[in-house]
This record gives C-alpha cells, structure tokens and sequence, in this order.
C-alpha cells in the first residue's frame, strides 16, 4: 500500500528482553516501524505480542534493552509518555467505559488536547468552550469515518462487540497518534465485521497516514494488510520481513504447525 | 398558494429553481445532517451550487440529450446533479445505489450514460469493477472523497474540483448557462427511471418535464400542500416515489427536504425533522407499531395501563375524530386527554407528531394497522400506481379512507377497466415511451395514449373507489364467466388471525373453494383456552370445533364478497383445513413466504379433487422433509366442510345497473 522507499524509522526496540520472575517473556526482541507502514507481529499464543505492546506504550518496564521512539531513546517507556507523545492503543479485551456513550467514550480520547483546566470546563464558558466545540467537531469526523453515527448516544455497554470494538478504534483515533497500537482489532469478529474493520485500519493507514503496528491472528488479514511482519514464537523473534518471505520461512510453518521445541 | 401563478411557463426543473430564487430566496431548500448537525442550503444557496456544477459538467462535456447516471444515498449534492443535468438540457438516470456492478453495468451502458455522479468509494470502485464492459462512461464524479486519495484514474473527478472548473467556465462563457435553462421546455426528457421487471432485464421509463411536473402540481393542489412543508428523503433516488416526494413535488411548492445523516440514522433523523408530510411503505408503518408494542410491554404498570386505556378509547373514536364526524362531548374530552398523555408523546417518539399527511403504498396493509395509526390522529392514506405513470393515478380523499381501496384517481387521470377486467389509465403523468423498446411501448401504452398496469381491479359501487385485487395474469374466471381473484380472496382470508395461510382454487371450475392453514399459535391459544385437548398441528386442525371457528371467517369473507356483484359468485362454497403447514421446505413457499398456488395444487390434487366431488373426507399420504433434511410421510383423513354462501346484495346490484 505504502511506498517502501527509504522512510524514516519511527520507532525501533534493541534488545527488547521481559521477564516476570523466572518466566521469560521476551528475549533480546529487535525491529524497527517505519512511519506510514502497517507492521504486523504475529505468533501462537503466548508468543509475547501484547507483552511487546504494552512495553511499546510504557505499561511494562522491559529488563533489557531500549526504545527509540521519534528519534530520542529511552531504557523504557511511561504510559503518559507514550500517549503525549503521539502513540495510542487498543485492547484484545476491550476497555471503553461501559455506562458511557460513544461519544462521550471517543471524547475521553481527546483528553490530551484539552489545554483549559477542570475550573473553566466544568462553567463551560469562554476558551472552554470554543475547545469543547473543537473537540466535539474532532470526535464528529471520527464518528462519520467510521460510521457510527446511529450509536452516537448509545452507552456502548449495550452495543454488540463488533461495534465495541469499532468504538475502541475511534477512542484511540481521537488522540490523533502518530502511532496506532491495535491489539487483535479482529478478534471475536464476523467475516463481514473482519472486512468492515480492514477497510478502516487501511483507510486510517492511507486518510490519516497514521503508523499502525497490529496484532492478529488471521493469517489471510494479515498477509493482505501488511507492509512487514514480525514473527514472535515463545518470546523470541522467529522472523521479520514482507508477508511473501514470513509465509514461506519454514521456522513460521513449523511454529504454526506446532513441530515439538527442543529442550531450552 | 402561489401554485396558479407559477403555473405553465415554468415547465423545467431549473426554470423552477430560478423562481424560487426570486420568491424565497432565503428559505432553506434542503438540508443535511453532517458530524451531528443539520447543515441547511437556502434556495439561492442551492441554486450556486447547481449552477456550477451544471456548467462545470459542460465543462466535461456533457451535452443535451446525453445521460447522466446518479448513485447514491439521499445527499443534496447528488440531487443537485438531478438539476444541473437537466439545467444543461441532459437527463438524469439515478440508480439502485445497493445493486452490485453487473446489474450497474447493464444499465449504464443501455441508458448511454456519458458521466457518473456517486457518492463515495463503494461506488466508486463498483465503477472501476464495470468501467471495461461500460465504454461509453467518460467520467465519474465522487461526492465524498473519503479512501480516494490513491486513486489516480484520470477519469475520475472530485465533485469539487468539478465545480470549480464550472466557476470558471461559467466566467468564460458569461451566458452560457441562462441560455441552456432557457433553452428547456416542457416537452424535454425530464428524467429515466429504471423499472425492475419481473422477467427478462430492467426496462428505463423515459419522463418528461411535463409527466413530472404536472403530476406533482396535482398531488400538491389536490392535498393542500404548500412551502412551509417538511419532508425526509430517505428512500432511494432510483425510485420513481422518490423523485416525486422528495425532488419535484419541492420543486413546484417550494418546500425543504432533509436527508438523513446516513441510511442507519433514519429513525432519530425522523425524529428531528419531523416531516409534516410522509411517504413510507407498509413494512415501515409495521415496524414502527411492533417498536411501540415490545417498549410498552417493557414500560412500568402505570404507564402500560395509561396506554392500553388510551388506545382503547382512540380505537373507539379517534377515526371518526379524524374523519371529522361528530362524536360526544365525554368522547371528545377524553379523546383530548390522551393526546396530551398519550397520543401526542407517542407521535413525538414515532417522529410523526407534526404530520398532516401520510401516504403509504405497495401492498395490502392490515385494517388493524391502518386504524391504529389513523386513531392516533395521523391522516395516512393509500395511494396506488407505477413508475409509468409518475406515482400515482388514485388517491384516497380525506376522510374517505378504507384499508381496502386505493382511492378516486387523481386529478386530470382517467381511469377504466377493460373487459379482462385489468385496470388502464391515461394522464398528464403517462410515460413517454420505453428508452429504445418500441416493443415493450407498443405493448404497455396504445396509441390514443392508455396504459396497461398489469393489475386486476374495479371499482367500487359503494364509495367508487378502485379496489385492486391481483395482477391481472393471475386471475382467473369461473366457468360462468365470474371474474375469479385468488390472491384477493386469500387477503381476505389472511386477515384473520386464525388464519395463516390460504390458497384459493376456481379458475376454469364451477365454484371456488379453499386450502386453508390455521395459525397453530393463534388457534392453539383459542382451543386451550375452551379446554380442548390437541397434541399437535395435525390434531388441532382436525377438530371440529376449529373447523367451527375457520368456517365462521370464511363465511365473513363470503358475506364481503357479496356484496360486489363482479366477485359475488366467486364466494367459497367448500373448504378444508390442510393437515400440514405448508413449507418452504417442502416447495410450497417461496422463501419470501408466498405460496406456490400451482405448485401445492399439483401436489394435494386429490384434495382439490375431492373439493370438488361431494366427499366430506379424503385421505392423504403426504412425503414431507423434515427440518434436518431427512423425509418422512405424513397421513391424514381430512374433513371437507361447505361453507354459508350469501345472496348477491341487491344493493349493489342497482347500482350496477
């Protein structure tokens, strides 16, 4: 979708290693997202991708290793970092607030723009309110990209998954990040909710050229959708490279054929 | 108002607009719900619009005569392209915007559509799909730019960048566009319209500005409407109904129409617009009822009580309220009441609290239904027609409306019944011809200009309003020439609640006669209810007291037949309870649900047989296919009743006469 040409690298890991107690979790992970790609990772379960993410986004400290992100390299990440500095998410098991509305739910994403103080929001008045009307006309745009505008006032409680999950993705747009952490967008999804959620995540990617790194096990999604992948097997990277190279690389195969591991 | 005045030198849509200019020039033309809000174009907002477009579609070369297509949701700017095309002299051809690209294909290329306006990349990439087979469409157009930026087809156009070059070319070519309106008349093309055929490809109705535009004046005159009226555009551009309701009928008197913000929003978008005239289909008015029914059966106690009360009493009143008949000061009080309690909240929640006229049609709509609504004091009435003839050739008056007719034809409409008993007519708003089909022309409309419907009809002697009762090849005579209508009969029958399904026989016999099946739900509630002991279908449909129970609603629909003296000797003089539900499964419904009259006629002929002797029982082996697709056989001894057949009333029979 996106050229390949020699863009520049918005974030890269060296030597990303994660332990909890004796568990290893990731071992000596590396790779780079360049801006504007689709960069998948991939793997059976347990292989360490939300762990990857959420030390992407500062929720895990890694033992080892460091993160540059926008050119400055940090030993770790802080959530509140992350978020400032242009990098949101989504979650496998989905976080919004339940009694909330989609709208309000999209708002909470817009938290980080909102510069006047809890004093002046809450009269409502003055630059308050000329950011509210902002912001609003910021989540309406996101509500009509997704087209969503049937369940504006509806508490996303009540709403079925698929559509919970499309509120998520519209949370997270709402920061308008650089950098766009989807954790398995698809999961639990009909083929037609899979289609309807592909079409966002390329429209996002190609609209707004936000970076997306995604996490996802449908093969066919992930080989139509992706510029690279990245493949993580029990912590360890197994392979990187575009989706043709990783479906014929026969450590992937294996992994996903699940050939015994030797002994560690 | 002002409808004489403007009358015949306005005879095109953009001569139209330009008048509106003058007479309203900032009162809202149409409206829109965009990231939440209502964004509204005056008339001479609109009229910028259009007038860059149109020159802006000059600019890609579109000529008079020369077609464009349209595919899209209800958006302002795809209705702006209706009057452009039609400012420059070319003609609109709006389509299905759900159709998949073959069907596209079929009609893009034999409309000879030149350019195409759409509305998003979904259509967008329907185009490039057929742009191989469709050689002759130079340009599409796109209304939201939306995942479109990496296209880069260079016959692809952002309707912007159209206008834009439209602003320019209008200062190039200063009178350029004031020529071309005024260059219109009424004789021109003003529109094509496909019809989906039931057999063999989709034919376009070729309108003209004449067919169009007098047809909605006299809608307009003929209702009382005027420019203060609001109307929700929500039903696709394609459709003939459409373009009248919600394009020319605001035209001629002036009125705003609203789109919904998207095809999902239209309930709330109701809600907000509340239109005060209203078109919907019968599935709509059923939908919203069964909506209100399952939140009342939620809502607490009280507020359940306070609403059957209430609807109980408009049951008894509100019609006649409506209808303008006296009533008592107790009723009237009450009926007052509950508008305030009841009615009035309930129309606001419906989005119908502001609407003075209703219209539905299409297909047989339940008396039930049909009072509810009117109860509640909302004027819906029926109306009947096609495509061919711009909408409608037969509305019903105010208060003259009954669930079973259509109305008295419109104004300047004849209407007659030809001896096969199909219904013809011949109006201002008769179709110019089918675009290149002289066969099909020939065949529909004759040369002094009346036109087949394909629909069996009469009026009625009572009211002389038209009554449709079939499509005219599906009905049939009895052997004494009586006029036999099944479908009309099973209606009839199916307004019963016992009764599920009907399937009538009589043509080419001496009588009618009926299959009918109960409804297991509906009757099996009755029977439990007066003690009566049935293990199943099959049992229950044997009891005698059930047979009791259909014999008495078939003798009512006798009783009704009666009184017409064209369908009185079609009364049914026997039938049975069918020993099985008929079945999808089994072939004897489509999966639609309507039954495969010759189909279950083959298949049971020894009970038709039987109809027809003097048996009083029959037996029969039926092979039926289980849910899980295995097969069984079923066996039964089937009752054969007579049922009460009335004399023709002689009332209508003088006035036959």
């Amino acid at each position: 979708m996106n050229q390949q040409s020699p863009a520049e690298t918005i974030l890269a890991v060296e030597n990303i290693s994660l332990s909890f107690g004796v568990m290893k979790v990731l071992d000596s992970i590396s790779f780079d997202i360049k801006r504007g790609e689709i960069r998948s990772i991939i793997g059976p379960n347990g292989a360490g991708k939300s762990s990857m993410l959420n030390v992407i986004n500062g929720f895990y400290h890694p033992q080892e290793g460091s993160i540059t992100f926008k050119g400055e390299t940090r030993k770790q990440m802080a959530p509140q970092v992350a978020a400032s500095q242009g990098i949101s998410r989504t979650f496998q098991n989905i976080a919004l607030f339940k009694g909330m509305s989609t709208l309000d739910n999209i708002m909470t994403g817009r938290n980080l723009k909102m510069k006047t103080n809890l004093f002046w929001q809450a009269l409502h008045i003055g630059p308050a309110r000329a950011e509210e009307l902002e912001n609003r006309e910021a989540a309406e745009k996101i509500i009509d990209f997704l087209g969503i505008q049937a369940i504006r006032k509806k508490p996303v409680g009540k709403l079925p998954y698929g559509l919970q999950k499309r509120v998520e993705l519209g949370r997270a747009l709402a920061a308008e990040p650089e950098l766009l952490l989807l954790d398995e967008p698809m999961a639990g999804m009909n083929s037609e909710e899979k289609e309807d959620m592909c079409r966002f995540v390329l429209d996002v990617n190609s609209e707004f050229g936000t970076t997306i790194a995604l996490i996802e096990h449908d093969m066919g999604v992930v080989m139509d959708l992706s510029d690279r992948v990245l493949v993580l097997d029990y912590g360890k990277q197994l392979a990187d490279g575009v989706p043709e190279a990783v479906r014929n690389n026969q450590d992937v195969i294996d992994a996903y054929l699940g050939v015994p591991h030797e002994e560690a | 108002m002002d409808q004489k005045e403007q009358d015949t030198n306005l005879d095109t849509f953009p001569k139209l607009l330009a008048s509106h200019v003058k007479l309203r020039p900032a009162q809202d033309a149409i409206r829109e719900k965009d990231l939440g809000i209502w964004q509204s174009w005056t008339w001479a907002e609109a009229a910028a619009e259009i007038r860059a477009l149109a020159c802006g579609l000059a600019s890609l070369g579109l000529k008079r005569g020369e077609k464009l297509a349209i595919i899209g949701d209800n958006r302002p700017r795809l209705y702006w392209g209706m009057t452009a095309a039609q400012a420059l002299g070319a003609v609109p051809v709006p389509l299905y915007q759900d159709s998949v690209a073959d069907e596209m294909a079929y009609v893009l290329d034999n409309a000879d559509v030149k350019i195409a306006l759409v509305e998003d990349q979904e259509q967008v990439d329907k185009m490039l799909e057929v742009h191989d087979r469709c050689p002759k469409v130079e340009h599409v157009i796109f209304d939201d730019t939306r995942g479109l930026r990496h296209y880069e087809q260079e016959f692809l156009h952002d309707f912007e960048a159209v206008q834009q070059a439209g602003v320019e070319y209008d200062r190039a070519h200063p009178d350029f566009y004031e020529r071309e309106v005024a260059a219109g008349n009424g004789a021109d093309v003003s529109i094509m319209l496909y019809t989906s055929g039931t057999t063999g490809n989709p034919k376009g109705v070729v309108l003209t500005n004449d067919n169009v535009i007098i047809t909605a004046r006299n809608g307009i005159i003929r209702e009382g409407l005027t420019s203060k009226e609001e109307v929700l555009a929500y039903l696709p551009m394609a459709w003939v109904g459409d373009n009248l309701f919600s394009y020319a009928q605001s035209y001629v008197a002036g009125f705003c129409v609203s789109c919904p913000e998207d095809a999902t929003t239209v309930a709330s978008d109701l809600r907000e617009i509340g239109p005060t005239y209203y078109f919907a289909p019968p599935r709509v008015y059923e939908n919203m009822l069964t909506q209100v029914m399952i939140r009342m059966e939620d809502a607490a106690e009280i507020k359940r009580k306070l609403f059957h009360y209430f609807m109980e009493h408009a049951r008894k009143v509100g019609v006649k309220i409506l209808n303008r008949e006296s009533v008592s000061l107790k009723d009237s009080l009450l009926y007052q009441l509950g508008n305030v309690l009841v009615y009035g909240p309930l129309k606001d929640v419906l989005g119908l609290r502001r609407t003075r006229l209703a219209y539905t049609a299409g297909e047989a709509i339940g008396p039930e239904l049909f009072d509810f609504y009117r109860s509640l004091g909302i004027n819906i009435k029926q109306l009947y027609g096609q495509t061919e003839c711009m909408v409608f050739i037969c509305v019903q008056p105010d208060g003259e409306v009954y669930a079973d007719t259509v109305g008295t034809p419109a104004i300047d409409v004849e209407i007659k019944i030809d001896d096969s008993g199909e219904i013809m007519y011949r109006s201002p708003g008769v179709f110019h011809s089918y675009y290149k089909n002289p066969e099909s022309t020939a065949s529909t409309k004759t040369e002094d200009g009346w036109v087949h419907t394909g629909d069996a009809g009469f009026f009625d002697e009572h009211n002389g309003h038209l009554k449709i009762i079939d499509r005219a090849k599906d009905v049939g005579k009895l052997n004494d020439g009586t006029l036999f209508a099944p479908k009309y009969i099973e209606n009839k029958l199916k307004f019963f609640a016992f009764v599920k399904e009907a399937v009538v026989f009589g043509d080419g016999r001496d009588y009618s006669t009926a299959f009918i099946n109960i409804d297991l739900d509906a009757v099996g509630n009755w029977a439990e209810r007066r003690n009566l002991a049935y293990s199943g279908y099959i049992d229950l449909a044997a009891l005698k007291e059930v047979y009791q129970l259909i014999k008495d609603c078939v003798d009512k629909v006798n009783k009704d037949l009666s009184e017409d003296s064209r369908l009185a000797n079609s009364q049914i003089r026997r039938f049975l309870i069918l020993h099985k539900e008929l079945d999808a499964d089994d072939g004897e419904l489509t999966r639609t649900r309507k039954v495969r009259r010759s189909f279950v006629g083959e298949r049971y002929d020894i009970l038709v047989e039987a109809l027809y002797s003097d048996q009083t029982e029959c037996h029969i082996d039926t092979q039926v296919t289980f849910e899980d697709g295995r097969t069984g056989s079923l066996a039964a001894d089937v009752q054969i009743w007579d049922a009460e057949v009335f004399a023709e009333n002689s009332a209508s029979q003088e006035a036959a006469a």
